[in-house]
């Protein structure tokens, strides 16, 4: 693929430096809210919004944190904007945030900004930083909306909430499968993108 | 009864990694070998059953909607729960860091044996994630919070150690190569996961 080299940081994550199946970062959250593709959407946008932001802020102010105190800085920043987040959502879709429950306080502890504020934002300037946030919380998104796609779809015959599996099937003895819903099955869904990526990107393979 | 009934509930049933995935990132990068994953574990508890008597404490004196009418009449109608995250990932990150100051002076060889991963527990999502559940299910005192700190603690405990103990046994085993490595351990947690459900009612 030939892209302008500046936009590697956005590009890169979204497939071959995925922060979810090649980095292995933000696990816990991409699994929880998959059971349905509208939470895993708002999950994508507050995540990409707070890394994009966090990532800016601590590219602007890498050359003043004193590195003995860096995590502590980095949680700061990521709480606030996190409490941001989270008061707009409770005000704007409060269906959702109960969802969401736990999961949006818990981006504070995401390892995916943890990490790439770390690896990227430390020593990078704000509008790389900026890119590589957008394009991480892209690559996340990406494969909570896969996950979330296949288990709505095959879970409860859904998408979004509308009805898309068709009324003749049901009659004819299709089932929802339950299984899906439930918390295990999300694990083995993304092993199986895991499985097609890797079986496509042999360099990843360990 | 009712706390024992918490504890057993607490490992078994609400288990932090099969039932909600918390502390996924270091569950799945430290259990390659039993002994690191044990004393991760044992690490994570210790902090979880600190930091949840604190944290209810803070909720319930200071956070909660007139929480602070302790403070005098004109603050009884303050709602501060706003600055809830703030304050538990400040909590957190201190006892992680004061923790790791006692252990290093008190038990060098604990201290040496977790190396890394003691700083890292602060940003692990388990001990974040028991504190956001316990605000959320308003226990009414702070020994059911330490109850429900010490169960998931060891909930986490069982899981990390027994996922290591399977991941040790897999390097002998024929996998497909792109399932390697990451693959087969997200299929692994994923059936541990389907077998903990088999716990799902149990009631004492």
């Amino acid at each position: 693929m030939n892209v302008n080299k500046s936009l590697l940081p956005l590009v890169n994550p979204l497939s071959k430096d995925n922060p979810v199946i090649v980095q292995v970062l933000g696990i816990c959250s991409a699994l929880a809210v998959t059971a349905k593709l509208e939470p895993a959407l708002v999950m994508t946008i507050s995540v990409t919004a707070v890394l994009a932001l966090a990532n800016v802020i601590i590219s602007l102010l890498r050359n003043t944190i004193p590195t003995s105190i860096r995590i502590i800085v980095q949680l700061v920043v990521v709480a606030a904007l996190v409490v941001i987040v989270d008061q707009v959502l409770k005000a704007w879709n409060y269906e959702v945030s109960k969802a969401l429950s736990v999961f949006i306080g818990l981006i504070i502890t995401n390892c995916i900004i943890m990490g790439r504020l770390e690896a990227f934002a430390m020593t990078n300037r704000p509008w790389a930083s900026f890119l590589d946030g957008i394009g991480n919380g892209l690559g996340y998104g990406i494969i909570l909306v896969i996950i979330a796609f296949f288990r709505e779809l095959l879970g409860s015959g859904t998408l979004f909430g509308c009805q898309v599996i068709p009324q003749w099937l049901y009659d004819h003895g299709y089932q929802n499968n339950g299984m899906m819903i439930l918390p295990p099955m999300a694990l083995i869904t993304a092993a199986c993108i895991i499985w097609v990526h890797r079986a496509r990107n042999k360099d990843l393979q360990e | 009864m009712e706390n024992l009934n918490l504890f057993i509930r607490s490992i078994f049933v609400d288990n932090m990694i099969f039932a909600y995935f918390l502390g996924m990132c270091s569950f799945l990068a430290v259990s390659k070998n039993v002994k690191t994953a044990f004393g991760l574990g044992v690490a994570v508890s210790f902090v979880l059953i600190i930091a949840l008597p604190v944290t209810w404490c803070i909720n319930e004196y200071i956070l909660v909607p007139g929480a602070l009418s302790w403070l005098g009449e004109e603050y009884a109608d303050t709602d501060l729960s706003f600055l809830g995250l703030i304050m538990f990932i400040s909590v957190i990150a201190a006892l992680v860091q004061i923790l790791e100051m006692a252990i290093e002076k008190y038990s060098p060889a604990l201290y040496s044996s977790l190396g890394i991963f003691l700083p890292l527990i602060a940003v692990n999502c388990a001990i974040l994630g028991a504190v956001l559940f316990m605000q959320q299910r308003e226990f009414t005192n702070a020994w059911t919070a330490t109850v429900y700190g010490a169960g998931s603690g060891i909930g986490w405990l069982l899981a990390i150690t027994c996922l290591a103990a399977i991941r040790e046994r897999l390097a002998y085993s024929q996998i497909p190569a792109p399932l390697r490595g990451i693959g087969i351990t997200f299929i692994i947690t994923g059936l541990m996961g389907i077998a903990f459900m088999s716990f799902l009612g149990i009631k004492l």
